[in-house]
């Protein structure tokens, strides 16, 4: 589901904060994760090792896109499995729309899959008469609240038990004031199981699509993917051209890095290898572009489609973990949502790029070693090449660089009362002075350090 | 051995005191050092925001400044780091890349380069050390808690020698402080939540002073610490190792 952006990254941001307590909820439970992740990490001697080798693996991919789709194909149709290739997230749920009507089916389960929420599915088979389940228990809090999710592995992480106690009231019939986690997933797995019996049609989303014998692999740690597939009669799996892995004997390396990567866990519950239909099953695969091709054009973002989509790069993200997910205002959020969305729309996703104080920690987290700070700095250059700084930012920027350009021009300014800082580096967006909002100026000493070398040293 | 001082434009405005430590710090361990007066800003500021484009006069300037030095030193992580990556030119791109070679954060300068191994600096206090990221993650003046490799940390080995020194440790040990140059202004609440709960960190943990090699950072954490009136003070670290009783 995408959100319409009606206000920027910081104006978000600043209304998630309002509420204090939860913000440091917030924070300390996806601290807590990476937290998880650290020791989990460095349980494993060969973790770094791990990280080039998957970050190799994954430049190969980028280089051979082409030969291994090609070849991932021809093993899909030889294992049985329908192929589609879909350039646009239209194109993709066009598709998806086609299968179900040639079955007659009107009702779908579905596990967990960012690219479909990127594509908008639910609400274009919604208003065809088709009715979609995310039965990920994150992802279905999201969908009765009707919002999109707010982390990728995560997708409620920034509601407390209370307001999920109160959703569930609302739309499952609980008692009302119930919050304990425990009970609450009781209910939801007695809604949900009822949900897999009887829909006739699951869609899953796809962790590594493996070249070498057209079969691809499901993280989950519910199984809920699994429930969808095995009971269902069609099976769709949906996947952006970049999940493609060229062996099998790579998966190790990755479901490796990914479980501990996401939460700390050495490996995901569920795995799951499909490959071929049940009997009196079909099975389909939709291959989607969405705007990848055109970042694989782009030599200084290419490698933001390593991403294995783990989530550690948010969780360590302190920015993500001050301002929540939403606040990015796009499917994909924090640090690498941040490099992926101006790709998508770079008008609408200016603002991204500058959600960060580039402090890197996401690219040291990352396993497949994404260089993510790096590329943030280079949207902002791009960016405002593009000319999509506001205006006022554009010439409060010119007037930085004019005053220091020259040493005269500086010296006189900071000597102005040393109102150097008001006027010089934070002159951006100047209205107001947003940093003595909520903090002091540096107490102006009385002569500068030139000054006082110009007296004492010459 | 010529060493030119950079000293960054906000800490010749606002931390003389940053910039004379320095200076001393430099010239007790024997260094030839001198500081070109017709210094200007580094030029990160319009990078960071974008318009890297716009800092071509900042370069320039550098480049006439210090292309004489055998090494240049300055007090700030975050600039140093920037010139390192990013200080290029369009007429003297051979003396650039040089120069990119021997700019030196004042920490590394003194670990790495001088190899110091005792220091005559007292500072009886408990002592919180905040890392900045770039001198953290961009100079790799410490590990990083990220990666699996092992420990090391030139500020720390530093601090263990000044007498009396008491370093407190902190529930997250290289956490951002928020500041991230224009960020400061442009995500004004998220920068100040980042700058309380890193201030809070130390304060929890019984600091009576922070330090960092980077005053920029530090100059958002004081103005947090002077809006809440509190007693912790920051300190930039070359002030410390400069200390004396
Ligand atoms: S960019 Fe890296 S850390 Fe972030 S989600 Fe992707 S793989 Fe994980």
């Amino acid at each position: 589901m995408s959100q319409p952006k009606t206000k920027d990254h910081a104006a978000l941001a600043e209304a998630f904060i309002q509420d204090e307590e939860r913000v440091d909820w917030h924070d300390g439970a996806l601290w807590y994760i990476r937290a998880k992740r650290d020791i989990a990490s460095k349980s494993i001697p060969e973790w770094e090792e791990l990280r080039e080798a998957a970050s190799q693996i994954k430049s190969n991919v980028i280089s051979n896109l082409h030969g291994y789709l090609l070849q991932f194909e021809a093993n899909l149709k030889k294992n049985g499995i329908t192929v589609h290739w879909a350039d646009t997230p239209e194109e993709h749920n066009e598709i998806v729309y086609a299968i179900l009507k040639a079955k007659e089916i009107d009702q779908m389960v579905k596990s967990k899959s960012m690219l479909t929420e990127e594509c908008g599915l639910n609400e274009y088979l919604e208003a065809r008469g088709i009715g979609v389940i995310n039965s990920d228990l994150g992802e279905y809090i999201q969908q009765i609240d009707n919002e999109p999710p707010s982390h990728i592995v995560l997708p409620c992480i920034h509601k407390r038990k209370e307001e999920i106690g109160e959703l569930f009231h609302e739309h499952l019939g609980t008692e009302k004031g119930l919050s304990d986690p425990t009970q609450l997933t009781r209910v939801a797995r007695k809604h949900l199981r009822n949900v897999f019996m009887t829909r006739r049609a699951a869609l899953t989303g796809v962790n590594f699509a493996v070249a070498e014998t057209g079969e691809y692999v499901v993280c989950t740690n519910e199984g809920n993917a699994d429930m969808g597939a095995h009971l269902s009669e069609v099976q769709i799996a949906s996947m952006g051209l970049e999940k493609i892995i060229p062996q099998k004997k790579h998966l190790g390396i990755f479901l490796r890095l990914l479980a501990r990567s996401a939460t700390g866990q050495p490996i995901t519950i569920y795995s799951s290898h499909y490959k071929k239909p049940r009997e009196g099953q079909e099975m389909h695969l939709i291959l989607v572009n969405a705007g990848r091709t055109r970042q694989l054009g782009r030599k200084d973002f290419q490698n933001s489609l390593k991403c294995i989509k783990c989530g550690a790069c948010m969780n360590t993200c302190p920015v993500y973990r001050k301002s929540g997910g939403l606040s990015y205002h796009n499917t994909i959020s924090g640090p690498i949502g941040a490099i992926l969305a101006p790709n998508l729309d770079m008008k609408k996703h200016a603002d991204l790029p500058f959600a960060s104080t580039l402090c890197g920690s996401c690219s040291n987290v990352c396993p497949v070693k994404i260089n993510i700070h790096d590329q943030l700095y280079k949207w902002r250059q791009e960016i405002v090449k593009e000319g999509h700084a506001s205006s006022t930012k554009a010439l409060g920027m010119k007037a930085m660089a004019w005053t220091l350009s020259s040493p005269e021009k500086l010296d006189k300014a900071g000597r102005a009362g040393r109102w150097f800082m008001h006027k010089v580096p934070f002159v951006v967006n100047n209205k107001l002075n947003p940093w003595y909002k909520q903090r002091d100026m540096p107490e102006g000493p009385k002569e500068s350090f030139s000054e006082w070398y110009l007296k004492n040293e010459k | 051995m010529n060493v030119g001082l950079f000293i960054p434009c906000y800490v010749n405005q606002f931390y003389p005191q940053a910039a004379r430590a320095t200076l001393e710090l430099l010239r007790k361990m024997g260094v030839n050092v001198r500081y070109p007066t017709k210094q200007i800003c580094c030029g990160q500021p319009m990078a960071n925001s974008g318009f890297e484009h716009l800092a071509q006069d900042c370069n320039n300037t550098f480049i006439e400044n210090f292309a004489a030095f055998d090494y240049i030193v300055g007090p700030s992580a975050s600039c140093i780091l920037h010139l390192k990556d990013h200080l290029h030119s369009d007429t003297q791109e051979a003396i650039a890349t040089e120069i990119r070679g021997k700019v030196y954060e004042l920490v590394e300068f003194l670990t790495d380069v001088l190899k110091i191994e005792s220091l005559d600096a007292a500072f009886p206090h408990k002592v919180g050390l905040h890392h900045s990221c770039h001198g953290l993650r961009g100079l790799r003046l410490a590990q990083m808690s990220e990666l699996n490799a092992p420990d090391f940390s030139k500020p720390q080995q530093l601090l263990a020698m000044v007498k009396g020194l008491e370093q407190v440790p902190l529930d997250r040990c290289d956490e951002c402080c928020g500041f991230g140059g224009v960020f400061c202004v442009s995500e004004e609440a998220v920068s100040v939540k980042m700058g309380k709960d890193r201030v809070a960190d130390h304060t929890r943990n019984g600091a009576e002073y922070i330090t960092s090699s980077d005053l920029s950072c530090l100059m958002h954490l004081e103005g947090i610490l002077h809006r809440k009136n509190s007693a912790v003070k920051v300190i930039h670290i070359s002030e410390i190792l400069n200390a004396t009783l």
